[in-house]
């Protein structure tokens, strides 16, 4: 299971769910929301916090929260 | 009901929006920053002509990206469009969006449409839309969202009579809300809170009954009721979630019809300069080097006017002293009250510098990136990277500083950056500083390029970021407040700064430095000026008792007034309390008259200069600068330098640490709603610096 702290500087990927209990409703309201597409477009020291580009916001999350959002699976998984 | 001369108008609308431009620009000087009752967030208003009879009251609402709020700022914007009864509810709400993230920008629309108040939508910096490739059918969104839109670009003035002329028809619009989402998450719940809440549209009482603190202003009967509706927290998250996700559901749908990017367009000048601003290595070296120039542009700038500042006020001094016959009043205004404006007044200076690069840091949207690139190693020590702003802003000064935590989410992130803010070295503190380098460290260079004393003030400013650091450490490892945080933080488009909002927040942020330190410090040297001027029996025969010691002297009728000022001094009531104190600060290397000086900077530092100059000048007619009559100053027991190295460093250690301010300790005390955090700043750091000055007197002796 891949999540948003797993992608690599300028890799997009589609967000498939979001750990509903644990991530605060103010990142769904910033445009994190299932089906959208994110990009990660820079990531501090020790990829933390990441600065990512989603359904039109771009915003910095901290690792912790970036774990909590799932990416869909390619359509062939990768090796 | 009021009579309806006037429109209220509030302004909502995401960070980022232009949407103090938009307000500066409709409001200009009429513009006011007050208090909201009972809490501590500033109410920006002002007034606006919107018809030839007709004005409107603008209110800037705290920026936020939703009507749940996430922070006490943010949270002003409910309980505003929640109360009906509340003096600035809006007649009608402007919600004002950027053409670029405008999908983001309505979700807020949205919820406040389903408010049923009156809701315009602006659309700013629509002269950018040619540039980033935008074309929005404007007619189209109108009517699916059934609301008037009016693009306007606020920097430029452009469509702000549009916009005035759409206020003008606030009652004419169509307050329907858009859509029943509520039906899609649980139709048989909503029905229910629709039947039982009849006076409140749907969105209301779910908002209400979604709030964790009961807002004040709803009747007991409907207490009651939105109590009963309550449902576990998982619950109301998941239902909140679900709203969400529908809304934008909602708004992608809408803008898919009305709303085209031609990509090739877009310049990307937002990746280019994050390539290099956010970047590991480079991002910190642009940082640091930033905060250099800034350090360095606010010693060299500020000097030239505060030397006037200094000259003229000691001028004016004399000038009424000339003028007034001589008397109590006219020790009072020249003694007292001159100089106690005069030490306000110098710092504004250095401080409208720092909140001018401050200011042009958040303008451009640079300020972010730091967050950003600073947030993992706050975080280490228990702050978040938001604290960087406060730790910066507390080198002018820490009361903004300490409002300007406000933005911080979780509660112990912000606790502990409010408790080590007033270690970084203010502005009040330099005065005290430059003095003491003065006299103890030569002026020498190293490497005929470094000054030392200038190596030394350096130190001293990472010595005040160190210990802000290694408390808030210890406070994050000893304090057990409920920690529970997030950090999301928008990384807007940069933008040129707009001269207007810089001015204005230059403005405002030294008019609140003035008038909130300035009560205090002026109230100080007024008290100060009488204890040094009154004192007991003695005091009062002063000139007899001297006269008859030093009859066997002969003295100059010079040498006689001189010793008399200083036996008076000695025997004012502040002389008294300095020898009080003397045994308790002669292991720090201090006498009595340093006692003195520091009793009176007890409440604010920069009064030690004052207080000091006070003590020398007494008795001898204006020949030589404080800092030679505290250089000439010998310790009467072991015949050296009362100023000597290691009494200096302590002094100056002392003053690192020390919390003496009075004016900071109100305004923890305004922020944290208890007295617990203010005395333990006082005591803590007030220990801290006894032992430390100790320390380090017993070291270098």
């Amino acid at each position: 299971m891949r999540t948003v702290a797993d992608l690599q500087k300028g890799e997009k990927a589609t967000i498939e769910e979001l750990a509903f209990d644990e991530i605060p409703l103010a990142l769904m309201e910033m445009g994190c929301i299932p089906g959208k597409q994110v990009v990660l477009i820079q990531s501090a020291p020790m990829k933390d916090p990441l600065y990512i580009s989603v359904n039109g916001s771009h915003f910095a999350i901290r690792r912790e929260t970036a774990e909590r959002i799932i990416l869909a699976k390619l359509l062939c998984d990768e090796i | 009901m009021r009579s309806k001369k006037s429109v209220n108008v509030a302004l909502v609308g995401n960070p980022n929006t232009g949407k103090t431009s938009l307000f500066n620009q409709l409001t200009g000087l009429t513009q006011k920053v007050g208090n909201y009752p009972g809490i501590t967030v500033d109410k920006k208003q002002g007034t606006c002509k919107i018809g030839a009879k007709e004005t409107a009251i603008i209110t800037d609402l705290p920026g936020t990206y939703s009507i749940n709020p996430t922070s006490l700022d943010e949270s002003i914007v409910l309980e505003t469009l929640l109360d009906n009864d509340h003096e600035n509810y809006p007649d009608i709400v402007v919600v004002v969006a950027e053409v670029e993230n405008i999908k983001r920008n309505l979700l807020l629309f949205t919820q406040v449409k389903d408010l049923k108040i009156p809701t315009l939508l602006v659309v700013n910096m629509a002269d950018q839309m040619d540039r980033k490739g935008i074309s929005i059918d404007i007619e189209a969104l109108k009517t699916i969202l059934n609301t008037e839109i009016v693009l306007i670009s606020a920097r430029k003035r452009e469509g702000i009579e549009a916009l005035k002329e759409a206020l003008l028809r606030y009652e004419t619009f169509d307050t329907t809300p858009l859509q029943s989402i509520s039906d899609k998450i649980d139709k048989a719940y909503f029905e229910k809170i629709k039947s039982r809440l009849k006076g409140f549209s749907t969105y209301k009482s779910w908002l209400l009954i979604t709030q964790k603190n009961p807002v004040s202003f709803i009747s007991e009967a409907s207490r009651t009721i939105i109590e009963s509706f309550k449902k576990e927290e998982q619950q109301v998250k998941k239902y909140q979630h679900k709203e969400t996700i529908y809304r934008y559901q909602y708004i992608n749908e809408i803008l898919k019809k009305t709303y085209f990017v031609d990509r090739s367009k877009a310049k990307d000048l937002r990746s280019n300069l994050d390539r290099i601003l956010t970047h590991k290595v480079f991002g910190y070296v642009i940082f640091t080097a930033i905060l250099l120039v800034m350090f360095q542009s606010v010693f060299n700038w500020a000097s030239v006017p505060m030397d006037f500042i200094d000259l003229s006020f000691s001028n004016l001094s004399e000038w009424v002293k000339s003028v007034l016959p001589q008397g109590v009043l006219s020790n009072l205004i020249t003694d007292g009250i001159i100089p106690g404006i005069g030490g306000i007044v110098i710092f504004i200076p250095q401080i409208a510098i720092l909140f001018l690069f401050v200011s042009i840091l958040e303008e451009t949207g640079y300020m972010s990136r730091v967050v950003f690139l600073m947030d993992k190693i706050m975080r280490r020590y228990g702050m978040s990277g938001k604290s960087v702003i406060p730790l910066i802003s507390g080198t002018a000064c820490a009361i903004p500083a300490i409002m300007a935590t406000r933005n911080i989410v979780g509660w112990k992130d912000r606790l502990i950056t409010i408790l080590v803010t007033p270690f970084t070295t203010c502005s009040a503190r330099l005065p005290v500083y430059a003095i003491i380098i003065a006299l103890i460290i030569p002026d020498n260079r190293i490497l005929g390029l470094f000054s030392l004393q200038g190596l030394v003030l350096m130190a001293l400013y990472i010595l005040g970021f160190a210990s802000a650091l290694i408390s808030a450490f210890l406070l994050n490892k000893f304090l057990k407040v409920d920690g529970k945080t997030f950090f999301i933080v928008e990384m807007p488009n940069y933008k040129l700064p707009s001269l207007k909002n810089i001015a204005f927040d230059v403005f405002e942020k030294t008019k609140a430095f003035v008038l909130g330190a300035g009560k205090i410090i002026l109230a100080i040297s007024i008290v100060l000026w009488f204890l040094a001027s009154n004192g007991g029996e003695d005091f009062k025969n002063a000139s007899q008792i001297v006269v008859e010691k030093s009859t066997s002297e002969n003295l100059t009728p010079q040498e006689l007034e001189s010793e008399i000022a200083a036996f008076k001094l000695e025997k004012s009531y502040i002389g008294r309390m300095g020898k009080i104190i003397e045994p308790v600060i002669a292991p720090l290397g201090y006498d009595w008259k340093i006692g003195v000086a520091l009793i009176s900077s007890f409440a604010a530092r920069e009064v030690f200069v004052g207080a000091l100059s006070t003590i020398y000048s007494v008795g001898s007619d204006d020949e030589g600068t404080i800092k030679q009559r505290m250089a000439a100053e010998i310790n009467p027991m072991t015949k050296e330098k009362r100023f000597n190295f290691p009494a200096g460093m302590s002094l100056l250690v002392f003053y690192a640490f020390a919390m003496q301010c009075m004016g900071t300790l109100a305004i923890v005390k305004r922020e944290t709603k208890s007295w617990k955090w203010p005395i333990l700043q006082l005591v803590g750091m007030g220990a801290l610096a006894y032992l430390t000055a100790f320390i380090t007197f017993v070291i270098l002796k």
